[in-house]
């Protein structure tokens, strides 16, 4: 049975209650869908549009629910474990076993980063660069539906471990010698390794395919510095794409072979240095947290001249901010581990290039603050999350540069006062960017608005609930309380604090109720809430220039701009957009070979995972084979017939 | 950039392959720099067991790197060949590539297994985890050149010498000749400096 199935035994599949219960919801939950979609025989349907597809607007539609999936899974996490703190205190030990616990905080931090902050951006990248550009297509539409499903397998690997297995209860880096495999034995750290590797991939395809879109299908007289600001934060953070994934690939893939092969990279013995990890995954790691945030503050930079009805103030200075960010993001990764001892000049070094990182940070608030100054401010819900991005990241960022001090970080490092900074600037930043950038483009995805009451609730609660939530953490960090405690003393005073945070939480989940309460209702009022224009916020770049939703072609004319943000220029000398005359236009056909190859690479990961090398062997091979049928298939692309493309413009508007 | 230069018409595909293809092979030079730098860190982590001068014999990593070499020139004959329409030329120029690259592999699999049947396996220092797992990356880049080698001029052989195939076999030989300047590296960092 051995050579079948590896070390995949009946024990696998046997869960405690609450562990078992979220299987058989996530079963349950795949069953209904099943259920559905036969009834209303969309099989095909689901097939033809959607698994098969290469257009880039769809599969950011794809984007967006698998990370609002991911979310759904990160916030219950987040729930679960505030519950915990509040109950295991004293002689009472919660209700979570410690094991269930480590995978908790490990899960929800993976699962954040990787599938939903990661997710969100890449599906605004998706629908939106080609838009804002003016292209009709991605430089690779069969790519960027591989890094789409490289990207699910990954999410697929992390959420199988919840019924098959456990996953890893070692941190969201994993540290070794922990997750080396004399400490770790189980498969946890390797579901860890597979879904990063396999997702990690697919976000560097992402990088190399949008990178190239940008720099070679602008439309005529869209030069670099004519750019919306969102596509040059884009460029800025693929970059950081392209130089960090290599390394975290490389890193991962060392600890495989520390793991299975019996290698030494990392080990504690035989001359591996544990401390070589930490260095190489956040020489990844920093990075990435700007490849995070930097796609956001483009988000930010097309929301605040739209509802100041005013121009980006100093364009110029935040590309410069940008590249400033993006080149401090290399040299700052060494203050995530101050504490390791290399000595007084390397942290002084890393902690003064942390603090000058807050330098081009800055200049981009102020921009965004002189951008509103004097202008005529529309109070809708995408500037309410950026007032209130402005608030909670400001706090963040400050709290951030207080433990760029070596000697204050030795006091507060592995505290609850850094998971309070963190979140602090990736909800406040990160999740905030993300609400408004959906609430804002939410029409031209969808074609009709979000209701403006409800968004605006929201944004009340969630303010107020991450207040409640996590300002008691930095007080817990001064006090002494460390990360990821599942248990803690009476007589430390905490509990108060920890109760406070857990109210927050519920204040929290208002807010994402009233979300939900938002997207039924505006549903619910679709035909009234409808764009028609396709320009419902008085917009300035290219993607207002279309219907809401466009059509799979973008545009029927190339556009052809000659200023910052061309759109409102166009409207301003009352230009209007050529009708007619159109031309044939040449675009993608879908293939399933994206889908293929990353079923494929889900069961070369859970192959690895459970030692099955036939498995590996075979699907590795299958992609190869799904690889070389693509490559032989001549027949990939079409031309759309003018009388297709007059009969979809005639509809536009109606 | 004039109306004529606008994407989506032929010639411009082979265009954004081409840059794409470059900025892939820069993050794969970005995967071996690390491993390069995990091996600078760790070369001398032998832990009592042999180090890099024990195991390495330089005149058989200068024959590789000459086998290696001689495919990469013969590649880029190849490719001009591709280029200039001459399609029997060009699949017999890959072919004696191809039968290169396999004799670097060849190479490459005795002198590993003879190091492991030495007694001097993977698993006994962090020096010599990263010694294989250079080799391995570097090898596994020549497999998966001389599988896509076969499928591209196989291609060329069904479809003659089109946009399409040109293409590819211009990024393949991109991707040959990295795989050949990253061994240089090797045959440096690893063989020469091991070797003092």
């Amino acid at each position: 049975m051995n050579e079948i199935f590896g070390r995949l035994t009946i024990d696998a599949f046997k869960h405690d209650l609450i562990e078992a219960s979220v299987g058989v919801s996530i079963l349950i939950a795949g069953a209904v869908m099943t259920f559905l979609l036969t009834y209303y025989k969309r099989w095909t349907w689901l097939w033809k549009e959607w698994i098969t597809t290469v257009d880039h607007k769809k599969i950011a539609i794809m984007y967006l629910i698998v990370s609002a999936a991911m979310l759904f899974k990160g916030v219950v996490d987040a729930g679960m474990m505030r519950a915990q703190q509040v109950l295991s205190v004293g002689d009472s030990f919660g209700y979570l076993g410690t094991e269930h616990y480590q995978q908790l905080f490990t899960a929800h931090g993976v699962a954040m980063i990787f599938f939903v902050a990661m997710g969100f951006v890449a599906a605004f990248i998706n629908y939106f660069i080609p838009l804002q550009i003016g292209a009709r297509d991605v430089a690779f539409p069969f790519v960027n539906a591989l890094s789409f499903w490289f990207f699910v397998a990954g999410g697929m690997l992390l959420i199988t471990s919840l019924m098959i297995g456990n996953y890893s209860g070692v941190g969201w880096v994993a540290y070794p010698p922990l997750s080396g495999i004399e400490y770790s034995p189980g498969v946890g750290v390797d579901y860890w390794i597979w879904s990063i590797q396999v997702s990690s991939v697919g976000t560097l395809l992402t990088g190399i395919n949008f990178l190239v879109t940008i720099l070679k299908m602008r439309c005529p007289g869209m030069s670099l510095m004519k750019m919306p600001m969102f596509v040059w934060s884009v460029v800025v953070t693929l970059i950081l794409i392209i130089f960090a994934f290599p390394i975290l690939t490389a890193t991962t893939g060392m600890l495989t072979l520390d793991r299975v092969m019996e290698m030494h990279f990392f080990t504690s013995g035989f001359g591996g240095s544990p401390m070589m990890y930490v260095n190489l995954i956040w020489a990844w790691g920093h990075p990435e947290v700007y490849i995070l945030i930097l796609p956001i503050f483009g988000i930010f930079s097309e929301i605040v001249p739209i509802f100041s009805q005013k121009k980006l103030f100093g364009y110029v200075s935040m590309v410069v901010a940008l590249i400033a960010i993006a080149f401090l993001a290399f040299v700052v990764w060494l203050h995530h581990f101050f504490t390791m001892g290399a000595g007084p000049n390397v942290n002084t070094f890393f902690g003064l290039m942390t603090m000058l990182i807050s330098v081009p940070t800055g200049v981009k608030i102020f921009n965004w603050l002189f951008t509103m100054f004097r202008g005529k401010i529309l109070f809708t819900t995408p500037m309410l999350w950026f007032l209130s991005f402005v608030f909670l990241f400001t706090i963040g960022g400050v709290s951030g540069v207080l433990m760029s001090v070596a000697p204050i970080d030795f006091q507060v490092h592995n505290s609850l006062f850094l998971v309070a900074h963190f979140h602090n600037v990736i909800i406040g930043g990160v999740v905030f960017g993300i609400f408004a950038g959906f609430t804002y483009w939410f029409p031209k995805m969808f074609g009709f608005k979000l209701e403006e009451k409800y968004g605006a609730f929201a944004v009340f609660f969630w303010v107020f609930g991450f207040l409640f939530a996590f300002i008691p953490l930095y007080i817990l960090g001064l006090m002494g309380a460390t990360r990821r405690l599942d248990h803690y003393e009476a007589s430390t005073g905490w509990w108060p604090l920890f109760a406070v945070a857990a109210f927050g939480f519920v204040i929290i989940s208002i807010g994402i109720g009233f979300q939900c309460l938002q997207l039924y209702v505006s549903y619910k009022n679709r035909k009234k809430n409808r764009d028609k224009t396709g320009d419902p916020w008085n917009g300035r770049t290219l993607e207002w220039s279309t219907s809401s939703p466009p059509p799979f072609y973008n545009f029927a004319h190339t556009p052809e701009v000659h200023d910052i943000d061309p759109f409102w220029v166009m409207k301003e000398k009352g230009l209007k957009e050529a009708k007619g005359n159109y031309e044939k236009i040449h675009m993608p056909k879908n293939t399933p070979h994206g889908f293929f190859i990353g079923v494929l690479s889900f069961l070369f990961g859970f192959a690895i995972v459970w030692y099955m090398w036939w498995l590996a062997i075979v699907s590795l091979i299958g992609i190869f084979v799904s690889l070389i049928v693509r490559f032989s298939d001549r027949d990939t692309e079409w031309y759309v017939p003018v009388e297709q493309i007059e009969q979809i413009e005639s509809k536009r508007g109606k | 950039m004039g109306k004529e230069a606008f994407p989506d018409t032929h010639h411009s595909h082979s265009e954004n392959t081409y840059l794409g293809f470059w900025i892939y092979l820069m993050t794969d030079l970005i995967m071996f720099a690390t491993f390069f730098a995990v091996y600078g860190v760790v070369r001398n982590n032998t832990f009592g067991g042999p180090s890099a001068k024990d195991i390495l014999d330089l005149s058989y990593g200068l024959v590789e790197t000459l086998v290696l070499s001689t495919s990469s020139f013969v590649c880029a004959l190849g490719l001009r060949a591709a280029l200039t329409n001459q399609k029997q030329k060009m699949i017999s120029l890959f072919g004696l590539t191809f039968l290169l690259g396999i004799t670097f592999l060849t190479m490459v699999g005795f002198e590993l297994t003879h190091i492991v049947q030495s007694g001097y396996s993977w698993e006994m220092s962090a020096f010599l985890s990263s010694y294989f797992t250079l080799m391995g990356t570097h090898a596994a880049h020549i497999v998966i050149g001389l599988i896509f080698m076969a499928v591209f001029v196989a291609q060329v052989g069904f479809w003659g010498l089109t946009d399409v195939t040109k293409k590819r076999m211009t990024t393949l030989s991109m991707f040959w000749f990295f795989s050949y300047i990253v061994w240089i590296f090797m045959y440096t960092i690893v063989y020469l400096i091991g070797a003092q």
